[in-house]
């Protein structure tokens, strides 16, 4: 689904990502963990191209979309949900207004097409009665199942996360890991920057370690969190375990 | 000091300052307005990655803020006519002040646009929206309220400064005064009155800004 070939990002003398090679597949839940500043969210960032890479390939279902010349990016960005650390709810509009708008302006979806669809979402995401709200009368948890539910509204073929739990009170932890999971058991591809180690334990297929600008360790949950090979996985591993 | 006192010349006149009146205010609305609107489009080129969309707007609201508006003035009214013939002052007035109310306007739809918190666009650019529908449906919409305050403030900054027109002998209220005082010599009383009528117009609008901002801060 999507594969990267040697991506490289500097921020001025900063070289944040020094070649990440990988591939997400078809289904496939991957969470990426690491200490702060070893450039996970960057990497996610590059995947729907919100950071230009510097250097190396990305590929989207099959087509380079790093190849800006031949690819409409907002194509492509339409395809992978984001979900953000600060949830980035649009605060003028409400809860329903939000999941609508990129349907309605991107998809040309009609309004009724577009609100049938927000409900069933908002449905989901346990949110129904809350469609008239403003995202200022919201909690964190509820904001953040909002702009999950906003982001599926695409029907993305990916779904990224960026650390989508690190800003919410402990108690709101939950539902919104709870929305998570049953993405996943649904067959959503998902890639997703996080420090709940139970979290992606429990529903990651695969999980990166990542360190200083590279993936230092890769493995499925149990093997990486129980026997990790690399010294640098093992000493951040007992730190946060 | 044996000055004394003569309020009745005021009350003589007052249907004319009124006129003065009336003059200022319709040029300080048409200015502004026609600012609001030149400034939205320069305030977004002035956000804008577009090199020259931003050169070309960060050119005209350096030389407008860097150069005195009776320079302005003067460049429209007696400049302008050597490649379109005359101008009437009444046009070159409109023209001028609107012109420089756009730059300061610019400046404030700038300011607005670049107070909205980054995850903004970035959440919008992430749903698949275009830049300039991500600025229609996401930015701009922000920043509407924030910028009423500074509104405020350049409407009543214009109003006070569109008496510079009075020099090519457009009859707003600064120029009507002092032909009432040339006429009566009552200057003292005439300028109070011009004053008074200034702020009269002013303060209306200063409690409303006052308002906005207390508004906005309880948000």
């Amino acid at each position: 689904m999507i594969k990267v070939v040697d991506l490289q990002k500097r921020f001025g003398p900063l070289h944040v990502l020094k070649g990440i090679t990988n591939e997400i597949r078809e289904g496939e839940v991957v969470c990426v963990i690491g200490p702060s500043g070893s450039g996970k969210s960057t990497f996610l960032r590059c995947l729907n191209l919100l950071e230009v890479p510097n250097g190396g390939r990305i590929y989207f279902a099959g087509k380079e979309i790093t190849d800006f010349k031949n690819v409409d990016i907002n194509q492509v960005r339409a395809e992978m949900g984001m979900v953000f650390q600060r949830f980035n709810l649009f605060p003028h509009k409400n809860v329903l207004e939000n999941i609508c708008l990129a349907p309605l302006k991107v998809r040309k979806y009609s309004r009724e097409e577009a609100e049938a669809k927000a409900y069933d979402l908002l449905q989901k995401v346990g949110l129904k009665e809350k469609a008239l709200a403003f995202p200022d009368n919201l909690s964190g948890g509820q904001q953040q199942r909002v702009a999950i539910a906003r982001a599926l509204a695409m029907q993305p073929k990916v779904m990224l996360f960026d650390e989508p739990t690190s800003a919410l009170d402990p108690e709101m932890i939950k539902e919104v890991l709870d929305v998570i999971k049953e993405l996943a058991q649904e067959g959503m591809t998902m890639v997703v920057v996080t420090h709940e180690m139970g979290f992606a334990r429990e529903v990651a297929d695969r999980v990166l370690f990542m360190d200083d600008g590279l993936i230092v360790e890769e493995d499925t949950p149990d093997n990486l969190f129980n026997a990790p090979q690399n010294e640098r996985t093992q000493s951040f591993l007992s730190k946060v375990l | 000091m044996d000055y004394i006192w003569d309020f009745n010349v005021v009350v003589r006149f007052f249907p004319v300052l009124l006129e003065g009146a009336v003059l200022t205010l319709e040029l300080t609305c048409i200015a502004v307005g026609m600012g609001i609107l030149i400034g939205t489009f320069v305030g977004i080129g002035r956000v804008s990655k577009n090199k020259l969309i931003f050169s070309l707007s960060s050119i005209y609201v350096n030389f407008i803020r860097g150069t005195p508006m009776l320079v302005q003035l003067y460049l429209v009214y007696f400049g302008l006519p050597a490649y379109f013939g005359p101008i009437p002052p009444l046009m070159a007035a409109i023209i001028t002040l609107s012109v420089n109310s756009g730059a300061y306007v610019a400046e404030i739809v700038r300011a607005g646009i670049q107070s909205i918190d980054r995850g903004q666009l970035e959440a919008a650019r992430s749903l698949g929206m275009t830049y300039s529908q991500a600025m229609r449906h996401v930015l701009i919409p922000q920043t509407f309220k924030r910028i009423i305050p500074p509104l405020g403030n350049e409407f009543i900054a214009l109003l006070k400064d569109s008496s510079i027109v009075s020099v090519i002998a457009l009859e707003e209220l600064v120029r009507k005064g002092s032909m009432i005082a040339g006429r009566t010599f009552r200057s003292f009383e005439i300028w109070t009155a011009v004053a008074l009528l200034f702020l009269f117009m002013t303060l209306p609008i200063t409690q409303l800004v006052n308002y906005a901002e207390r508004r906005l801060k309880q948000e």
